[in-house]
């Protein structure tokens, strides 16, 4: 496949494996970051860490929109699609990730609730014209790669004047999660995380560029480089972060100069900034509450916002006590450090968010890692 | 066999209602006119609630297979065909030669009659074509919205030649793996229709009866541990239950494995892997290294083992996992398809 096998080819990664082997420094040890989810699931999907020495370590980070949604959010979620007047459209992911109390949307949906899955936010704007004596609502996820979509379909309804549509926004920030990593005292005063570098965010990158990770490089004096969520990105990224901790330089470069620019998608951005505003603080899975770490609609669109429509109040989820997704999503721990994973909790019965998405670190794990563990 | 109904059934116009499933004389003109008429045969037109038949000695094998499929016409067949080829191919992944089927139909109040009769008459060009009759059938009709137009469920019968043992729990370590041809072909053909997906030349599902390329996998006189089609689940699943059958573990090798590029592109496209996606006229076959070559040949020289490959070795591991070296140069676990990739494949 054209544009695809060229990322892909074996013999390529074999050269790279063997150039990281000699970047790295036998005398110590690497950790580095790969934020997004997407990463995290092209490296284990083509092996990625039977190619990598043993002193060159990934953590994977929070970089997953299902996994570092608060169930307090999923539970507002049910809540709506509980309804009667209500459809809940949702993105496929977030159907079986579990709410308090052993609910979920797709539980929701066996009970009676409408709730269905689409790929695309404009299925949504279809559906709500469909059905215009019912409410369509959105159930919008995800960091800034999602974010122009969701606020292109509400400019979209307002031009309709579809009255029935709305928008139960959870969009999230990049940078304002990476700044909360390396501001938590594992990792700066501590140390008990070591990381020294992060492979930086692929398709988030196309919208806000590379130019707002230069704070962290130079604050934190941590070398980001931005990667392609293709194998050889990845590796060509690790590469990359090596050279950088071995001459001591702390840069953000840019692999993924085929998509990624320093300003990125000056359209893009410019619409988000049109429908949507930062929220005060807004609750993680795993980092706690951030400070303007988080999206809402702006008031001028605000008969579009299904929170203020439908007037639902925030709620404080219920955790699993003994589920590990916090300190796992905060890089503390690997999934088989937790005593849930692939025991009580699997792909087949969730208990945290990180075993739900493909993305998260628990179902990449389980699903292309256990062999290495066992 | 002739009864007087005061006019024929219209077929062109007409759809199901609750008296065709009601036991009456319209249950019968719908049996006589659109069934028997299609999948005429001598046992059938006996017209008894079940089929006799002399039996010869040995082993019989007996599977069914229920049929959900939405759309019920896709790319490459119906949901018609569809229940022909699942159910011989049960039947044929024991080594057996299937004999005869049974079919149960449920439909929808509403459903058109015209649906109805392309569906049976592609269903019996398939029997036809299998050599597999349809021998005895059901037919009962639900109110409107308690089904989904049509579900079909096949049953079939037939017999193991003598010395042939295969089954799920004989593959060895060192045994070889080979599948006979393109893998992904159903799913992707399915999933594309519903969805509008075009990715240039159209995937066609591959739908097919493999009693025929398993006698001749079996006339090639090698010996056979295990067979079994990779349907919802695809690949992985597969191999992840006769692993865990066999009590062994598996590698494979992903360049290897034969995939179309429009399925490769498609499963790119939704995210999805092609392991995962499935088959309705694909095998995987399990037996001894001394003899895959020769196996592989004679399912090569078949028609639908055109595009035959090896694809990877049975070896040790007490925790029964299947893994792949990747085409990359990784190597990482093929799991188990967790919840549903897409509901109503087949």
């Amino acid at each position: 496949m054209k544009y695809i096998d060229e990322f892909r080819d074996g013999e390529l990664a074999r050269g790279l494996a063997t150039a990281i082997r000699r970047e790295a420094d036998t005398g110590r040890d690497y950790a580095f970051m790969e934020f997004c989810g997407g990463h995290t699931h092209a490296i284990f999907r083509y092996g990625l860490p039977a190619l990598l020495p043993e002193n060159v370590r990934m953590v994977h980070g929070p970089g997953c929109p299902v996994c570092v949604l608060p169930i307090g959010r999923i539970d507002m979620a049910i809540e709506l699609a509980h309804r009667p007047e209500i459809i809940l459209c949702s993105y496929g992911d977030m159907l079986r990730v579990p709410g308090s109390e052993r609910t979920s949307l797709i539980r929701a949906k066996a009970e009676g609730a409408d709730v269905r899955m689409v790929y695309s936010c404009l299925d949504v704007l279809k559906i709500a014209q469909q059905n215009p004596e019912r409410e369509v609502v959105f159930f919008a996820i995800g960091f800034e790669t999602t974010t122009p979509p969701t606020a292109a379909a509400i400019k979209r309804a307002e031009k309709l004047e579809l009255g029935n549509f709305s928008v139960f926004c959870n969009h999230v920030l990049t940078p304002a999660a990476i700044g909360n990593i390396l501001e938590s005292p594992q990792v700066r005063e501590l140390g008990t995380v070591p990381l020294d570098g992060f492979v930086g965010p692929a398709h988030v990158s196309t919208v806000i560029g590379s130019q707002p990770y230069e704070y962290f490089a130079e604050e934190y004096h941590k070398p980001v480089v931005i990667a392609g969520f293709e194998p050889l990105d990845v590796l060509q990224a690790i590469r990359m972060l090596l050279a950088q901790v071995n001459r001591g330089e702390a840069r953000v470069e840019n692999e993924f100069a085929r998509a990624v620019t320093r300003d990125g998608n000056a359209k893009a951005k410019a619409l988000v900034a049109e429908v949507f505003e930062l929220r005060r603080v807004f609750e993680w899975r795993g980092l706690g509450e951030v400070p303007y770490s988080a999206l809402q609609v702006k008031t001028k669109y605000a008969s579009f916002d299904a929170e203020r429509r439908f007037r639902i109040e925030p709620r404080r989820g219920r955790e699993n006590p003994a589920c590990e997704c916090p300190a796992i999503l905060r890089g503390l721990k690997q999934p088989r450090d937790c005593k849930l994973f692939a025991k009580a909790c699997t792909p087949e019965n969730p208990l945290g968010s990180c075993m739900v998405s493909s993305e998260g670190a628990c179902a990449a794990h389980y699903t292309y890692g256990r062999h290495r563990a066992a | 066999m002739s009864r007087h109904y005061t006019s024929r059934l219209d077929i062109e116009n007409g759809c199901v209602d609750l008296t065709h499933g009601g036991g009456g004389r319209a249950m019968a003109q719908l049996i006589d006119e659109l069934f028997v008429a299609a999948l005429a045969n001598p046992l059938l037109e006996q017209m008894n609630d079940q089929a006799s038949f002399p039996v010869t000695a040995g082993r019989m094998v007996m599977a069914t297979d229920s049929h959900v499929v939405t759309p019920l016409f896709f790319p490459g067949g119906d949901i018609g065909s569809l229940a022909v080829h699942g159910t011989v191919n049960d039947v044929a992944m024991s080594g057996a030669r299937p004999l005869y089927l049974a079919a149960g139909f449920i439909l929808e109040e509403g459903f058109p009659l015209a649906d109805l009769a392309r569906v049976v008459a592609s269903m019996a060009e398939a029997s036809r074509e299998a050599g597999v009759p349809v021998v005895t059938g059901d037919t009962k009709v639900v109110e409107r919205g308690k089904a989904d137009g049509l579900f079909i469920t096949t049953t079939g019968v037939g017999i193991i030649p003598d010395g042939v043992e295969i089954s799920g729990d004989r593959a060895r370590p060192g045994d070889r793996i080979l599948v006979n041809g393109m893998l992904g072909d159903h799913g992707v053909a399915i999933m594309a229709s519903r969805e509008n997906l075009d990715f240039g030349t159209p995937v066609v599902s591959d739908s097919a009866a493999l009693h025929g390329l398993v006698a001749a996998m079996l006339g090639s006189g090698v010996e056979l541990h295990c067979l079994r089609d990779p349907t919802r689940g695809g690949l992985a699943a597969t191999l992840n239950e006769l692993a865990q059958q066999s009590g062994v573990g598996m590698l494979i090798d992903e360049a290897a494995l034969p995939v179309r590029e429009g399925v490769r592109a498609c499963c790119e496209f939704l995210g999805l892997d092609p392991l995962n996606v499935a088959n309705e006229g694909k095998l995987v076959a399990i037996g001894p290294p001394d003899a895959a070559e020769r196996l592989l040949a004679a399912m090569r020289a078949h028609p639908l083992g055109r595009h035959a490959a090896m694809v990877g070795s049975v070896i040790e591991d007490d925790h029964n996992f299947v893994q792949m070296d990747t085409a990359f140069g990784g190597r990482r676990m093929v799991d188990w398809l967790s919840g549903e990739q897409l509901p109503r494949i087949c």
